[in-house]
């Protein structure tokens, strides 16, 4: 141990770097699960007992797993799936079955993922998958002909589990939550979903079947669990093989994370958001910045890296903007405080920025219609305006009645960044009135 | 005489290619001639008489009951409860002698009687209104008037000591064997509390009933069945005939008696399955629907002149019980008996050949056999029959010895053994003419049996594996009935104990009292566990070749399956079968979960008594009269519907097995385990006739076969569930199922099952509505006291919930929903709560209040206010910026931006750094996720409307507790 140790303190810097990057990556992209899932200890133990007794005594269990996104419902199940397939009785004797309800969009398709998951297929051998309602016989029958003590549980985990109460008639769900409460084959159903109202979905039979055990994971994580969570997060792991690195990095973290401005930083981001994929997101942007030549995360790195997460997607558009498209946009702003965000046509906007020309404007010159109304359906384009009514064709370009898409604030604030903004067109802006 | 032999034996060929029924058919025959030995009795008046001139009798002050060759000699007196000759041998009836009279002439000895009721007299399909498990030795007050409480002495067996146990108090423990305890009333329609008034001793000198004979005093001294009026029970009162032939016997048997129970259990040493509930159910049904020619052709059999020849084949299937206990005794009397028995053997074997003969000349019983034969021979039976007789030939002397063994039991143990005596009646004349043929045939076929029997044995070797579900399903129907049976057996063994063949009848006890617990058949209860010496019997029993008299039940039954077509298409796969066993609950909590788990079927349902009964009624009557009907049954989820037809389904197919009903098949769809309404048709057919065809073909051969008589004769029972399900645009399904039915001869019951009251009245167009009829029951939703009931039930004495928490579980529910599956989803989480509370799983105690509180709280407390209390602080924002903007514009409506202005104020008013609009919209979106807010599509960005999805007060309240 020591012996490798000496020799791999002189590893080089850059290869310490990549290993860091390689490590922290996978953490951050969900590439592997943690050791134990962090601030829902009592709901892994609940989880777990419930699969094991599915999976040892062969009784058939519903639950509902219920989070908003990102609290780690399917890292939670996961977890626990892990922990069950270590018991050697239990590996080989269940039949985990996974489907989505964002791939498995109706029942016809859930079917055939079900018996092609459950190797259901080959028994049948040459048989090409007749009609669903074959299907349906098929697997009914193959549940049925099972029972508590001699047929292997099998665990159904339907993530995003409300999509499937949009299934037509919620077959697949009576049929399943009818199996977990009757003396079939026994069954686990599972279903992972953030919706709080999941139970309003079902149709009240198919509701009075399922056994009504939901394990919340709302996290009441506090801010010092937050910043723990953020250094463990970013430290790296006994066993790495650089000690000296090792030791420099998780210091560097340490100090980084006791560093005011990072603090501030994270405490917006926990303020906005307490789920750790939008922290993994940030972390992943500052980690992008580490290399050879700069071997542990600055704290500006990750003030940056949180400016980058922050940014408001409309201002960069309205950065990109022409003058005379500005111009527009600003014309539309005053229309709305005019009329009180009633919706406007072209015609009106023209006006308006006519009226500024006259008035107040020096240095910009006046455009012809054609060219300011391609600028207009430019805006168009780019979804800062909207038009209003459905039936675009039947009424002419110019008295299509459109709304603008931005906020008075994203607009102010383009305009102080934009660069050389004349400055008639910026106290046109803050004008009260047009 | 040859002829009527030839017939009879033929019949019993055919029938017994039918396998077991027929076999037992014979045995039966059998076991009823011999252990029916009479103990003659003699009765006298004692004490005063007195004279009532009005009605010209005279009262007795007690009755002398002597045995004749015996001293002792037992008194009677009015107020005593004594036991009356019924045609159950073992239990016999039960009542409190009242008054003691003769008429003018002294032919006749009457006495006045109340009646009480054995449970096994219930019918059974009133049994349920009891709702708890009876006590083996509990009778009920009998309330009806419909029976006739005049007796002829004559059949009083003895006394017996009955016990009045208060109605809370629980019964006593069953120490003393011979007292029965009463603790209800049945008044023919349900069980009531029994006035303790009712039981008080009233001694000799109650005013005696004016009751008036039901004979005129000059009536014939022979014969007068006292019949009890809607049982029809005959009495067997004792004619002359088998008077003088039981005293024939008498004397062997006097010594075996040692007292007056002594004399009556030896009547009864191994005739448990005899009684069984469904027989007198069918004697009753008999009695009530003696119209159809099939139904007084088996009255007929059953008020047969002699008693040997009572039985019928519902007997003879509940024998097959029995088996268990029979070839135990047959081993024993093997070991004991020497080849100096054989004669007499041969003699006892004689008696049956004249029961073949006096049914015969009676006309009914062998063409009803031979029609019930036909009826069930499969045709390939049918085609095999002449190939195979040589074979069935071989079996059935095999079954005759087993039952020669038996019948020769009491004569081995009875010391005193008279063949003079034998040749009393005629009858036994002609016996003994036939009877030097008989050993020898007997012999013959023994050895023809040896080498059958070692292949049987091997068989059912393999057979034992639980792995074989097609010999186990024909089992698994009489699953009642050998609970009734064995629960009977274990009375029985408690009678038996001063039996001198005591020891063997322990023997063969034992694994009936594990047929209680399991319930499940004999294989596998065998495969279980068994002491040493279990085995050792278990080997000596197959020695002996007992094997036959089980397997050729099972024979038929492994043929039949491969006769449906199983090509690979058809093939339907399994789940693959787990390397290890599921665990069994280990402890008490453990046990208790598996027992409140929705899927475990309880034996019966608590609480649906009444709707069960309905169901039964409709469509036994149904069945009966080969005609069909409708019915619906509306209900809320989790009131039990289709339990309770699933239970009524059962004891219907319960008593068709007993054959006390025709037979029927029974289907079942749910219209929400197919894709299309269409697809009904596709399975009703496939389970009707095993084709495959698409949905209108399906439908034109449905139609067909439901326009045209049905085949066999048989009734279709029809289970449509969920029927809602099954409506189209034309309702065209809801037509056919609904209008098959009354076709003339379709015999099609449609049961259907649905959700909502009025389903006909909403969806249905009139004339599908009319279709369905009237006939409509609404399942209620459970009341507290049912559902508790339902858990207590379920629960079975395990002791593992507190009173009050049970109590708790079952009023919330009550009040939400009365769904009994929510119940006792709750008392599972509860017991689950319970375990985890405990430190170590095998300290946990009782489930407790607050563990009942906690599985309730999160079954039933909604989760906004918590979701809403862990929300991050900026969509806390966001939520009270919507009350804000909401209370502004005085609509609960409006588009993000709006709600962003008021947002970016509070934000400012918090001292928090303002968001960007794509940070807020990102806020938004995580809150419409949840739905704590209902959002349009998210396309319209800064411009789609927010609604909230829980009340406003719930967030404010939510926001303030988080603010404390």
């Amino acid at each position: 141990m020591s012996k490798r140790k000496v020799k791999e303190t002189h590893m080089p810097v850059g290869e310490c770097i990549s290993q860091v990057q390689m490590i922290l990556r996978e953490r951050f992209c969900h590439r592997r699960l943690p050791e134990k899932p962090v601030g829902m200890e009592s709901q892994h133990k609940h989880l777990l007992e419930l699969l094991r007794r599915t999976a040892v005594h062969g009784e058939s269990n519903s639950v509902l797993i219920v989070g908003p996104r990102g609290s780690g419902k399917t890292m939670l199940l996961n977890c626990v799936l892990r922990e069950l397939l270590e018991v050697k009785d239990v590996n080989k004797n269940v039949l985990p079955v996974h489907l989505n309800g964002l791939l498995q969009t109706d029942d016809r398709i859930a079917l055939k993922e079900i018996t092609r998951q459950l190797n259901l297929e080959n028994v049948v051998g040459d048989k090409v998958f007749g009609s669903f309602a074959e299907n349906l016989a098929f697997l009914l029958e193959a549940l049925k002909k099972g029972d508590r003590s001699s047929s292997r549980p099998v665990l159904f985990i339907l993530d995003e589990f409300d999509l499937f109460a949009h299934h037509k008639n919620q077959t697949l769900l009576y049929n399943l939550l009818d199996v977990s409460q009757s003396a079939q084959a026994p069954i686990a159903v599972i279903g992972l979903t953030c919706r709080l109202d999941v139970l309003e979905l079902l149709e009240k039979r198919v509701k009075s079947r399922f056994s009504h055990r939901q394990i919340h994971l709302l996290s009441s994580l506090s801010f010092i669990q937050y910043l723990d969570n953020v250094r463990s997060q970013l430290s790296l792991p006994q066993d790495f093989p650089d000690t000296k690195f090792y030791d420099e990095w998780n210091e560097s973290i340490k100090t980084l994370c006791e560093d005011q401005p990072v603090v501030d930083v994270l405490q917006r981001h926990y303020n906005s958001s307490k789920d750790f994929r939008s922290l993994h997101l940030l972390l992943m942007l500052a980690l992008s910045r580490v290399s050879a030549s700069k071997p542990a995360i600055k704290p500006t790195d990750l003030l940056e890296a949180s400016r980058v997460c922050m940014v408001d997607s409309k201002a960069n558009i309205l950065h990109g903007l022409s003058i005379l498209e500005l111009c527009l946009i600003i014309a539309m702003k005053h229309l709305n405080d005019i009329y009180e965000g009633e919706p406007f046509n072209f015609q009106m906007v023209h006006n308006e920025f006519k009226k500024f020309l006259q008035r107040k404007s020096h240095s910009i010159h006046n455009f012809d219609k054609p060219v300011v109304i391609k600028a207009f359906e430019h805006l168009q384009q780019l979804e800062l305006i909207k038009s209003m009514d459905s039936s675009t064709a039947k009424i002419q370009k110019e008295y299509q009645l459109m709304k603008l898409m931005l906020d008075h604030s994203q607009i102010m604030e383009a305009l102080q960044k934009y660069p050389q903004c004349p400055t008639d067109v910026k106290q046109w802006a803050m004008s009260a009135f047009g | 005489m040859i002829k009527n032999g030839a017939v009879w034996t033929e019949v019993g060929f055919r029938c017994l290619f039918e396998g077991h029924i027929s076999l037992y058919i014979w045995s039966e025959i059998m076991v009823r001639y011999f252990t029916r030995l009479r103990v003659r009795r003699i009765y006298k008046w004692g004490g005063r008489s007195y004279a009532d001139r009005k009605l010209k009798s005279y009262g007795f002050e007690y009755l002398n009951i002597g045995v004749e060759g015996q001293e002792a000699v037992t008194t009677v007196t009015p107020g005593q409860y004594i036991l009356i000759e019924g045609n159950d041998d073992d239990n016999p009836f039960v009542a409190k002698l009242l008054k003691l009279f003769g008429d003018e002439s002294h032919k006749q000895k009457k006495a006045l009687v109340q009646w009480f009721l054995r449970l096994s007299e219930v019918p059974q399909n009133k049994k349920l209104l009891l709702g708890r498990s009876p006590h083996p030795q509990e009778i009920f007050y009998y309330l009806g008037r419909a029976c006739d409480d005049e007796i002829n002495v004559e059949s009083i067996l003895g006394t017996v000591h009955v016990q009045h146990v208060p109605e809370d108090t629980p019964f006593p423990e069953p120490g003393t064997k011979d007292t029965l305890y009463v603790k209800m009333s049945w008044d023919t329609k349900a069980f009531n509390v029994l006035d303790p008034v009712l039981m008080q001793d009233t001694p000799a000198s109650t005013p005696p009933k004016p009751a008036l004979p039901l004979f005129p005093p000059c009536a014939s001294p022979a014969a007068t069945p006292v019949s009890r009026g809607p049982v029809r029970r005959a009495l067997p009162t004792p004619d002359p005939t088998v008077m003088r032939r039981a005293g024939s016997v008498s004397d062997t048997r006097a010594t075996m008696s040692t007292g007056k129970m002594g004399t009556l259990e030896a009547e009864s040493i191994h005739s448990a399955s005899k009684l069984s509930a469904s027989k007198i159910l069918s004697t009753r049904r008999r009695g009530s629907a003696a119209d159809t020619p099939g139904v007084r052709k088996k009255l007929q059999l059953s008020n047969g002149a002699s008693p040997g020849k009572r039985m019928t084949r519902e007997d003879v299937l509940c024998e097959l019980l029995d088996e268990e206990v029979e070839s135990e005794k047959v081993m024993s009397l093997k070991l004991s008996s020497s080849v100096s028995h054989s004669l007499q053997h041969g003699c006892s074997l004689s008696p049956m050949r004249s029961g073949r003969k006096t049914p015969n000349g009676q006309g009914g019983f062998p063409r009803k056999l031979t029609s019930i034969s036909l009826d069930r021979l499969s045709p390939t039976a049918l085609g095999e029959q002449d190939f195979s007789s040589d074979l069935l030939l071989a079996v059935t002397p095999l079954a005759l010895e087993d039952e020669v063994f038996e019948a020769g039991l009491p004569t081995d143990s009875g010391s005193a053994m008279t063949p003079k005596k034998r040749q009393a009646t005629p009858r036994r004349n002609y016996v003994r003419g036939q009877k030097a043929t008989t050993p020898s045939r007997r012999k013959e076929s023994a050895m023809t049996m040896r080498e059958p029997a070692l292949g049987v044995l091997a068989e059912e070797d393999s057979e034992d594996s639980p792995m074989q579900p097609i010999a186990m399903t024909p089992r698994s129907k009489r699953k009642s009935a050998q609970l009734v049976s064995s629960r009977i057996r274990k009375q029985l063994n408690l009678l038996d104990n001063n039996e001198e063949l005591s020891s063997d009848g322990d023997d063969c006890f034992v694994p009936s009292k594990k047929d209680l617990q399991s319930s499940s058949d004999e294989e596998s209860e065998e495969e279980q566990t068994e002491s040493e010496e279990e085995t050792v019997v278990r080997k000596a029993r197959g020695r002996n070749c007992k094997t036959p008299s089980r397997t050729p039940c099972k024979t038929p039954s492994k043929k039949a399956t491969p006769s449906t077509p199983r090509t690979p298409r058809n093939a339907t796969p399994s789940i693959p079968s787990r390397t290890v066993p599921a665990r069994q609950p280990g402890n008490i909590l453990e046990e208790a979960r598996a027992r409140l788990h929705v899927s475990s079927v309880p034996e019966s349902l608590p609480c649906r008594e009444q709707e069960f009964q309905d169901i039964y009624n409709f469509v036994e009557s149904k069945v009966m009269d080969g005609t069909g009907g409708c019915m619906y049954i509306s209900g809320v989820p989790g009131t039990g519907k289709t339990a309770t037809v699933h239970e009524v389904i059962r004891c219907l197919q319960h008593a068709s097995d007993m054959d006390e009903i025709p037979m029927f098949r029974f289907i079942e769809i749910n219209g929400m385990k197919m894709t299309d309404p269409h697809q009904a048709y596709v399975q009703i057919l496939q389970k009707l006739t095993g084709q495959k065809a698409t949905a209108d073909h399906a439908a034109a051969l449905l139609e067909k076969r439901f326009s045209n008589p049905a085949p066999k004769k048989e009734t279709t029972v029809l289970l449509v569930d969920e029927l809602d399900l099954l409506w189209t645009r034309k309702q065209n399904v809801m037509y056919n199922l609904f209008d098959w039915p009354t076709r003339h001869h379709a015999r099609l019951v449609v049961l259907t099952i649905a959700n909502t009251m009025d389903l006909p009245e909403r969806i249905m167009i009139n004339r599908v509505a009319s279709r369905l009829g009237l006939t409509r029951m609404s399942f209620q939703p459970y009341s507290f006291k049912q559902l508790q009931q339902i858990i207590t039930s379920r629960l079975n004495k395990v002791k593992a919930f507190e009173e009050d928490a049970m109590q708790l579980v079952s009023r919330k529910v009550a009040a939400l929903s009365g769904d009994a599956r929510r119940c006792l989803d709750i008392c599972r989480r509860a017991t689950e709560i319970c375990e985890h509370s405990a430190s170590h799983p095998s300290t946990a105690g009782l489930v407790r209040m607050s563990h009942v509180m906690e599985a309730l709280d999160e079954m039933f407390s909604s989760s906004y206010i918590t979701a809403i209390r862990c929300a991050s602080l900026q969509e806390q924002l966001f939520l009270r910026a919507v009350i804000a903007e909401f209370r502004r514009l005085g609509l609960e409506e409006a588009t993000f931006q709006q709600v962003f202005v008021q947002h970016q104020a509070l934000c400012r008013v918090e001292g928090l750094q303002p968001i960007s609009v794509s940070e807020g919209l990102a806020v938004c979106q995580r809150l419409g996720a949840c739905r704590l807010l209902l959002l349009e599509a998210s396309r319209l960005d800064v411009l789609q409307r927010v609604r909230l999805n829980v009340s406003q007060d719930d967030v404010l309240y939510a926001l303030k507790a988080d603010r404390d």
